[in-house]
């Protein structure tokens, strides 16, 4: 029963949070969505390692308990929260930059944007732009690998 | 005490309101709301790490996830100024 | 390049679905409350060697020391990136335009500001005893250096005394390595002896590497929200 309730917790925690990636318009929610699957693999992590019946790693009253939960998903877990903060300040750092550079943060209008830049980089004539296309900028340089996709 | 009444409770709860929080984090209209709620999923994980016997991660998750991540989100929201524009709304820029 | 969202939003659905099935049926085997982990095991029965009575920091710092020199170096970057990107803006003017927060909390903050310090400092010194330990206190000591930032609405952290720290802390971490592979030993293995376990003079070289983690998260992430609530621009409409 406990081990259901957990185990559904954690996944649909998972789930929810990449959904939430993939199918929100707005970069600010995509962040997010990465910050609550995070959640949900941190505790993923840390059932794997959990124990009926024991204890917490540490040592009381003269000695380390005889049943205990796995000391080391713990460890792992505890530096990749760490990490998480370290990554979501970087993304915060990009969506700054990327709000600076584009105006928006909506993921069409950025999308569409970056793509009107790689196309003016790569000297193809627009059959027809919407916006007028922002101007040389260290953005273009840094998204030439990832537009070649399509 | 593993397995008993209160602890399948309190596993439920939390589970419970750390879905809807998450759910209302990528669902809220406003940003605000999604910072907030955001915060309160990482509430609920603490507790749920104190349950699951992780004194060392709820430590740093209630340090961590409670305390700086808002932290930064609330500075973030400043300066991306989306305090007050929700999402349909921001399409205004265009 | 196709502009119908609409159809394009069934994929991701697909996908997330896909993969909650797979990790539900995944997780159905694996029994839980008994893992079969054999490290977890091992390091029960002669954990005790390294003289820490948090089982989690000897992990963390003992048996796999080198993956939290990694995980310093991952911090180190993303800090250091989010720092570059945020400070190189076109506008040069970095200055913080709020006003603070009044003298309510102006009072309230030099007062709870030492206390979280020390907090700060109790967490990190006891991480081998208690939990706790580098990470968390060093958090709690970058929120306490963080908090006259926000109820001035001006810059109290000193950046470059910051960076000098922040190096330092992890040169230092790198030496102790390396004076274990003087001595013959494997890089990072903890030196000096265990001593008794629960003493707060205890498990070797540990607390002194747990000190230095927290020196070094501390720092960056204060100078992370520093350089966060730096605000360049009046309003980017371009």
């Amino acid at each position: 029963m406990l081990a259901a309730i957990l185990y559904v917790g954690a996944v649909s925690l998972l789930v929810i949070g990449l959904a939430g990636m993939l199918l929100s318009s707005h970069l600010f929610r995509m962040l997010l969505g990465l910050v609550i699957a995070e959640a949900g693999a941190n505790l993923l992590l840390v059932l794997a390692g959990y124990r009926w019946e024991s204890a917490a790693p540490i040592w009381e009253s003269g000695a380390y308990p005889q049943l205990m939960v796995d000391p080391v998903p713990q460890a792992m877990v505890l530096t990749a929260i760490v990490i998480g903060v370290g990554i979501q300040a970087l993304a915060i750092a990009l969506l700054v930059r990327i709000r600076q550079q584009t105006g928006s943060l909506q993921r069409d209008i950025v999308r569409e944007q970056l793509e009107q830049d790689l196309d003016l980089e790569l000297g193809v004539k627009l059959p027809s732009s919407m916006h007028a296309p922002s101007g040389e900028g260290p953005l273009l340089s840094g998204t030439r690998g990832a537009g070649n996709e399509q | 005490m593993d397995g008993s009444l209160f602890m399948i409770l309190a596993a439920l709860l939390l589970v419970v309101v750390m879905l809807t929080a998450a759910l209302a984090a990528l669902l809220s209209e406003s940003h605000l709301v999604a910072v907030v709620s955001l915060s309160i999923l990482s509430l609920g994980l603490t507790l749920l790490f104190v349950l699951l016997r992780a004194p060392d991660v709820a430590m740093t998750e209630g340090v961590v996830g409670v305390g700086l991540s808002s932290l930064i989100f609330a500075l973030a929201l400043k300066r991306l100024r989306l305090y007050r524009s929700s999402t349909p709304a921001e399409s205004c820029d265009e | 390049m196709s502009r119908s969202s609409r159809s394009m939003e069934w994929t991701p659905l697909l996908f997330s679905g896909g993969l909650a099935f797979f990790l539900f049926a995944l997780f159905a085997v694996i029994p839980f409350g008994d893992t079969a982990m054999k490290v977890g095991t091992m390091i029960h029965q002669q954990g005790g060697e390294l003289g820490a009575a948090n089982l989690v920091t000897a992990v963390v710092l003992g048996y796999r020391g080198l993956d939290t020199l990694g995980e310093l170096a991952i911090l180190f970057a993303a800090a250091t990136s989010a720092g570059l990107v945020l400070s190189n803006t076109r506008q040069r003017t970095r200055s913080i335009k709020n006003k603070g927060l009044g003298e309510l909390f102006e009072s309230a903050i030099s007062l709870l500001m030492p206390l979280l310090l020390l907090v700060g400092v109790y967490i990190v010194l006891h991480g081998h005893l208690t939990p706790g330990g580098g990470f968390q206190g060093g958090v709690v000591i970058a929120v306490a250096l963080f908090l006259p930032t926000l109820a001035r609405g001006e810059m109290v952290i000193n950046h470059h005394l910051i960076q000098w720290i922040e190096g330092g802390a992890g040169a230092l971490f790198i030496l102790i390595g390396v004076a274990a592979l003087i001595q013959g030993a494997a890089f990072l293995q903890p030196l000096m002896a265990a001593g008794e376990v629960g003493r707060f003079l205890s498990a070797g070289t540990l607390p002194v590497l747990y000190l230095l983690v927290g020196l070094k998260v501390g720092a960056e992430l204060a100078a992370l929200l520093g350089h966060l609530v730096e605000d360049d621009e009046p309003g980017v409409q371009q």
